[in-house]
């Protein structure tokens, strides 16, 4: 078996999916709204991310049709019904799988994966892993809220362990996972995090999502008030949130807390990255972000400096790199194949050695 | 060697060469899986094509891809029935058995009719060989062998002496030997050279020393029949009278792949295939992967689950999505074919069967997913089934599931099996301008009965009561499907329990309602007693069975469903004009199992699942006892 070379030339963004033309009424956030009644609990940090989805849409002046949100089953994954666009309401963990089949077959699509931790992570695993290495042309929002919500409160994959819950009365036992860090060992191409209740941040993120050509994960921490009430409180209480929320920005050097006082430095024996003060190591020692590095373990030391107890969290775009994506390759096999040898349909039947019975 | 024609039994065996012509010779190439016994067998194949004979093949080889050297398990055989008429089974028995060791010998030499022929490479012959597979004697050189004609030809050495000029060692040189046992027994049957010398030269084309040394055994296998004493006599076989037209040998996986192909050009839709890797399936994502200048896409997933559901996201966006597995594939793929059927959208699930329950048997052949198929999805989840019946006809079952999946927007199955996906036929090559019109009409429009200008992605066609299908991209019609349920007409989810209960029979009555053809029943005489029903892979060995009922003098009515589901509308007023209709099926009687729970009638249920097909022989005892009863 030997390897070849494919090729192809990388294309950019969101190249070949239709936009509105400036004569089109310009869209606003609730045009992307359904007529279907949004039915998640009160509270629920999903309607955050609904808002900042159709609240965004807009600005990126697709064409409404031409967008489709693919979603497995779970609390977010009604999401799809939502927004006025097309949409798939799929089986447990498999949008992944579906939305590749369509990102491969429709060029022209902006397509978007709606998952949860349990959906994504448990049941379709497998899945997500393979969009990412793969880095076919789609924006997974893998919503974290830390339990299965839709079933009524068991522990998930990304549950800290000895969580207490109906299935786990003596607390849990696994050890849970970090999706940001799973996603950069999936070689993932564009990897970031937010958090429902900062629409500014999650709007950029998102916007960098939908511009990146292939696989985009945006690990979103959403609160779900009803089976793991403040599971993210720490991020978001004034006083604390500055102290543990890491905020990247590419070009800048990382720097937090409400002084500015903190930052993060690469540890020269072991090149992991580590939380200092400033005031101790120095402005010049602190590492200054760069999303498009291409070596993925930058990234991943990242994402290794928040632990499951949120002492720190980092968000923002931990990685943004360039590599072709699946569903362009998939496509220029095809039109190659089409070019070089037509397609003559009888002579495919005919074959090489016939013979005739006159 | 049965019906020889023109046979001189005065014909002094003794003079070399004489010729005698026969109507069908089966033979059976069996050797160590490393020999290359279906190389040999596909290559003989080919030169029966090519020189006009009816023909039916049945490769038969172990799981293991190198299972340990000349043991009973690591056996691979490849059966070849070829005739100057129309046949339909690749034959019970071999007549000729060429064993390319002592294991080969063994497992197959209780097929052996007595007075067949035998044709041994005396090679492997070796005491460590012969006890291997448990041997006390070299049955070489006792009497054992002496109801058949035994012919010991050191195959090993003779190959060897005649590649030596090639300088390849001794391993590589000796690997030739299953072109001279072609060589060998092309000779025996005036078969053409011509095609194998070329195929082997293209086969092993960048190494031009191993083509050279296979195309030098090739020639010394039949040099050695020519020149030795030893074959006294040589067969010819005339080629078929076959209807006219332009033919070519095909497998049956290969059948496949071609009509999921046709079908995308017929239906002029890109053809998306999700699949992952599996026996006896994976031919089929082969051959499709060589033709992506088709519009034809494939995409080997992660796993089963990930190639179906791919497939299913493909035909969302507009293509006709397509999953090629077997029965360990299906059942998980069973939630999302689920989904399919909630989503009403086109697909077509290829299963070629095997033997099972579990991993099973995965090189040999069962028709046990009949009722996987039918019943194996959580809910009423109707879906419909088509059977091919020969390694042709999967041509014609492919496009048949493509039509019904394109026009009744439904996942549909397509039930071939491990015996005719890798058996292979003449098939008579169609004409592209003949093939059905498979054209979709994508919905464009919003379709509102109340004129509110909305789109109702479940208001169904009134007669073939499929839903539109609306592909992303087309303005104002954005709309959501899913697995919950959803309302009649405008598809919202909807918990309304009459409505829930009208949706599900308006899926069911969608499938039941699919136009497919009647049954047609073969009875010669139209007055027989007695039917033989079949579906699916079991139609050549019924078939056989039937003709040689009737040549002894008895009456049967042969008919052969090809629509699983729904059935033919005429299939139960067919099953009440026979006093004993027998249902021969490779599983415990699925088939008939649904034909009496939807007939009430009393099928004679005849099964086996031995891994291989029916013989026509066992058949025909089977036909001939019910006969009888049934006249008493
Ligand atoms: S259960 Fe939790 S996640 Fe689900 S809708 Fe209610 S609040 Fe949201």
């Amino acid at each position: 078996m030997t390897a070849i070379d494919l090729g192809l030339p990388t294309i950019a963004g969101l190249a070949g999916v239709p936009t509105v033309s400036d004569s089109d009424v310009p869209q606003k956030a609730k045009d992307f709204k359904s007529d279907q009644e949004v039915r998640w609990c009160p509270g629920c940090g999903d309607y955050a991310v609904l808002a900042a989805m159709q609240g965004f849409l807009p600005e990126l002046g697709l064409r409404r049709e031409n967008i489709v949100f693919v979603s497995g089953i779970g609390c977010s994954s009604r999401f799809p019904y939502y927004m006025n666009t097309y949409g798939m309401h799929s089986i447990h963990g498999r949008a992944p799988a579906i939305a590749t089949g369509l990102s491969v077959a429709r060029p022209d699509l902006s397509v978007w994966v709606i998952t949860g931790d349990g959906d994504a992570l448990s049941i379709g695993g497998n899945h997500l892993m393979h969009a990412l290495r793969r880095n076919v042309n789609l924006k997974i929002l893998l919503f974290n809220n830390r339990i299965y919500g839709l079933t009524k409160g068991q522990y998930s994959p990304t549950s800290e362990v000895g969580k207490v819950t109906k299935s786990t009365p003596m607390g849990s036992l696994d050890h849970p996972f970090n999706p940001v860090s799973l996603a950069l060992g999936a070689e993932a191409t564009f990897v970031a995090r937010a958090l429902d209740s900062d629409r500014k941040q999650l709007t950029e993120v998102l916007r960098a999502a939908a511009q990146h050509r292939g696989t985009a994960l945006v690990e979103i921490y959403q609160n779900c008030p009803i089976f793991n009430d403040g599971a993210f409180d720490v991020l978001k209480e004034p006083g604390e949130r500055e102290r543990r929320i890491i905020p990247l920005r590419s070009g800048e050097p990382i720097r937090f807390g409400a002084e500015g006082e903190y930052g993060v430095v690469r540890d020269p024996a072991t090149g992991s990255l580590q939380v200092r003060k400033v005031a101790e190591v120095g402005e010049d020692a602190l590492v200054t972000h760069d999303a498009a590095l291409d070596d993925p373990s930058y990234a991943f030391a990242l994402s290794r400096l928040g632990g499951q107890d949120l002492e720190h969290t980092v968000t923002g775009v931990f990685r943004a790199v360039s590599r072709t994506s699946y569903d362009d390759l998939a496509r220029s096999q095809v039109q190659q194949a089409h070019e070089d040898r037509g397609a003559d349909l009888a002579a495919l039947l005919r074959g090489r050695d016939t013979w005739t019975v006159s | 060697m049965t019906q020889d024609v023109g046979l001189d039994p005065a014909a002094s065996p003794a003079r070399p060469t004489e010729v005698r012509r026969l109507d069908r010779v089966v033979i059976r190439f069996a050797g160590d899986s490393g020999d290359g016994m279906q190389l040999t067998g596909d290559r003989f194949t080919s030169e029966a094509a090519a020189f006009g004979n009816d023909l039916a093949t049945l490769p038969n080889f172990p799981a293991e891809i190198r299972a340990p050297q000349g043991t009973l398990p690591g056996v691979s055989s490849f059966q070849l029935h070829f005739a100057d008429y129309d046949i339909l089974t690749p034959g019970d028995r071999p007549d000729v058995l060429v064993a390319m060791n002592p294991a080969a010998l063994k497992s197959n030499l209780g097929d052996l009719p007595q007075g067949g022929t035998l044709i041994v490479n005396t090679d492997e012959f070796t005491r460590r060989n012969l006890t291997k597979v448990g041997y006390d004697r070299n049955p070489l050189e006792d009497d054992s062998l002496s109801a058949y004609t035994v012919h010991k030809v050191p195959m090993a050495s003779l190959t060897l002496g005649a590649v030596s000029e090639t300088g390849l060692s001794k391993k590589d040189a000796e690997r030739a030997k299953n072109m001279f046992a072609l060589g060998l027994l092309s000779w025996m049957y005036h078969r053409p050279t011509e095609g194998t010398e070329g195929f082997l030269r293209e086969k092993f084309a960048r190494k031009p020393e191993i083509a050279e040394a296979n195309v030098l055994a090739f020639r010394a296998g039949w040099n050695y029949g020519e020149t030795t004493e030893s074959f006294a006599v040589t067969y010819e076989v005339a080629p078929a009278e076959l209807p006219t037209g332009t033919y070519r040998q095909i497998t049956g996986n290969t059948a496949l792949a071609y009509g999921l192909v046709a079908a995308g050009q017929q239906a002029k839709l890109p053809v998306f295939l999700g699949s992952y890797p599996i026996t006896p399936a994976s031919d089929v994502l082969h051959e499709l992967a060589r033709h992506k200048n088709f519009g034809v896409t494939t995409f080997q997933a992660e796993d089963e689950i990930a190639g179906i559901g791919a497939a299913l996201g493909a035909s969302f966006g507009g293509a006709l999505g397509v999953t090629t597995t077997s029965g360990p594939g299906v059942a998980l793929k069973s939630e999302t074919i689920g989904l399919a059927v909630m989503t009403e959208m086109p697909l077509v699930v290829c299963d070629i069967q095997r033997g099972g329950p579990s991993t099973g048997l995965p090189t040999k052949t069962e028709q046990a997913d009949l009722l996987q198929a039918m019943f194996g999805r959580n809910g009423e989840a109707p879906v419909p089934i088509v059977a091919p019946c020969s390694p042709a006809d999967c041509f014609d079952a492919a496009l048949e599931a493509a039509r019904i999946a394109l026009t009744y927007r439904t996942p549909v199955f397509l039930l071939s099996d491990g015996y005719i996906a890798n058996g292979s036929e003449p098939w008579l090559i169609p004409d592209v301008e003949q093939l059905p019109d498979l054209t979709v009409e994508f919905a464009t429009e919003p379709n509102a009965p109340d004129g509110s200008g909305e789109f109702w992605p479940y208001l169904r066609d009134q007669e073939t009561l499929a839903r539109p299908w609306a592909v992303p991209g087309t303005p104002g019609l954005e709309h959501r499907v899913g697995g919950l349920e959803k309302a009649d007409g405008k598809g919202n989810i909807s918990y309304d329990p009459d409505n829930h209960d009208r949706m599900v029979r308006l899926r069911q009555a969608k499938i039941d309602g699919i136009a497919v053809p009647d049954v047609v029943v073969d009875d010669p005489t139209a007055d027989a007693e007695v039917l033989a029903l079949g579906w699916g892979s079991t139609f050549g060995p019924i078939g056989a069975a039937c003709r040689r009922v009737r040549r002894l003098g008895m009456k049967i009515a042969q008919a052969h469903v090809r629509h699983l589901n729904p059935l033919p509308a005429n299939l139960g007023e067919v099953l009440g004009r026979y006093r004993r209709v027998v249902v021969p099926e490779m599983n415990l009687g699925q088939f008939a199992w649904l034909l009496r729970a939807r007939y009430l009638v009393d099928v004679v249920s005849h099964t086996k699942v031995a891994g291989l097909p029916f013989k026509a022989e066992e058949l025909q005892g089977v036909f001939t006892e019910i006969i009888k009863g049934a006249a008493a």
